[in-house]
């Protein structure tokens, strides 16, 4: 069966706090990057599943963020599937 | 027959023994339930002590909702029966989706260790049924996650339904609407970030965390089913 690398990147949904981000936001200026906003942290999670084609995988790995990977109370998934190169 | 409490235990749980004396000096049996068992071993209450489940490896509690333990717990809940998670138990009952929202790190992002005061916001809950609304009671907190977040729908049911169950008097880590403690619509699941455990005798510098314990042996010793 083909394998697939899955990239998934985890964040923060809309208007959850992220006191990390929040944290680091404020200590950039010290270091003299006054001009930047917005800051949010999250996470990135990387894993191969083999799957009969590329649609299987995603399929599979959206399901494995709802149930496990994300916490969909507090946090926003994005997916992106690769085919492995076939040794 | 005293009543039995039921301390669940994972890999990495480091409050464990510190609930059953407390359990134990207020005249309770308590025994420890293997999270790997999937039983409540017929216990009159379950709870779900502090510590790292699972090393809070992903999330806090985000694998121990998946210990074989945690289906029984479900199910015991589900029947009415009193279950408490105190800190890394909030939190896991959080994830296990037997309590709304979920805890985020503190704001400023510093783990806090002090004994702080808390006020009871309802006396319907297992936990505080002996207490009395406006009580403010000395008892520490140990976490690094224990700002709660929820959607603002949930909020709003939460306070309309008064299932916020203690406020903090002065909010230390951030947490919405200064919540310390909430429980299930049933109010025979609490969750909160406290230790009641680690104020259960004046020689540990508080012994404000006794009523709420009570309350619960109480609770349990009744069957649980509370008054909606």
């Amino acid at each position: 069966m083909p394998a697939f690398h899955a990239h998934v990147e985890v964040t923060h949904l809309p208007g959850i706090a992220d006191p990390a981000g929040a944290t680091v936001e404020r200590a950039l200026p010290a270091l003299g990057y006054t001009n930047v906003s917005q800051v949010h942290i999250g996470k990135t999670i990387g894993l191969i599943v083999d799957a009969p084609d590329a649609d299987a995988a995603r399929a599979q790995v959206l399901e494995m963020c709802e149930r496990l990977l994300a916490n969909p109370v507090i946090e926003a998934y994005d997916v992106t599937i690769t085919a492995m190169e076939q040794v | 027959m005293s009543t039995r409490v039921g301390v669940v235990l994972f890999p990495g749980t480091n409050c464990e023994h510190d609930v059953v004396y407390a359990v134990e000096q207020l005249g309770g049996a308590a025994e420890i339930i293997w999270h790997g068992d999937a039983t409540t071993k017929g216990v009159d209450a379950v709870v779900i002590p502090g510590g790292f489940a699972h090393g809070d490896y992903l999330r806090t509690g985000a694998i121990a909702r998946f210990s074989p333990v945690m289906g029984a717990v479900s199910e015991f809940a589900a029947g009415g029966g009193p279950v408490v998670g105190i800190c890394n138990g909030f939190q896991v009952l959080c994830e296990a989706h037997l309590l709304p929202g979920a805890l985020q790190k503190n704001a400023g992002l510093k783990f806090l260790c002090e004994t702080v005061e808390l006020r009871v916001e309802t006396t319907r809950s297992v936990l505080t049924s002996d207490a009395r609304v406006g009580d403010v009671l000395r008892v520490p907190i140990n976490h690094f996650e224990g700002n709660y977040v929820c959607d603002e729908r949930t909020l709003a049911e939460l306070r309309n339904d008064d299932r916020v169950v203690v406020r903090y008097v002065r909010n230390p880590n951030g947490s919405l609407d200064d919540i310390a403690g909430i429980c299930s619509t049933e109010r025979n699941v609490v969750g909160l970030m406290p230790h009641p455990e680690r104020a259960s005798d004046p020689i540990l510098g508080s012994g404000d965390g006794v009523v709420l314990l009570e309350s619960l042996l109480h609770a349990a010793a009744k069957g649980a089913k509370l008054p909606a």
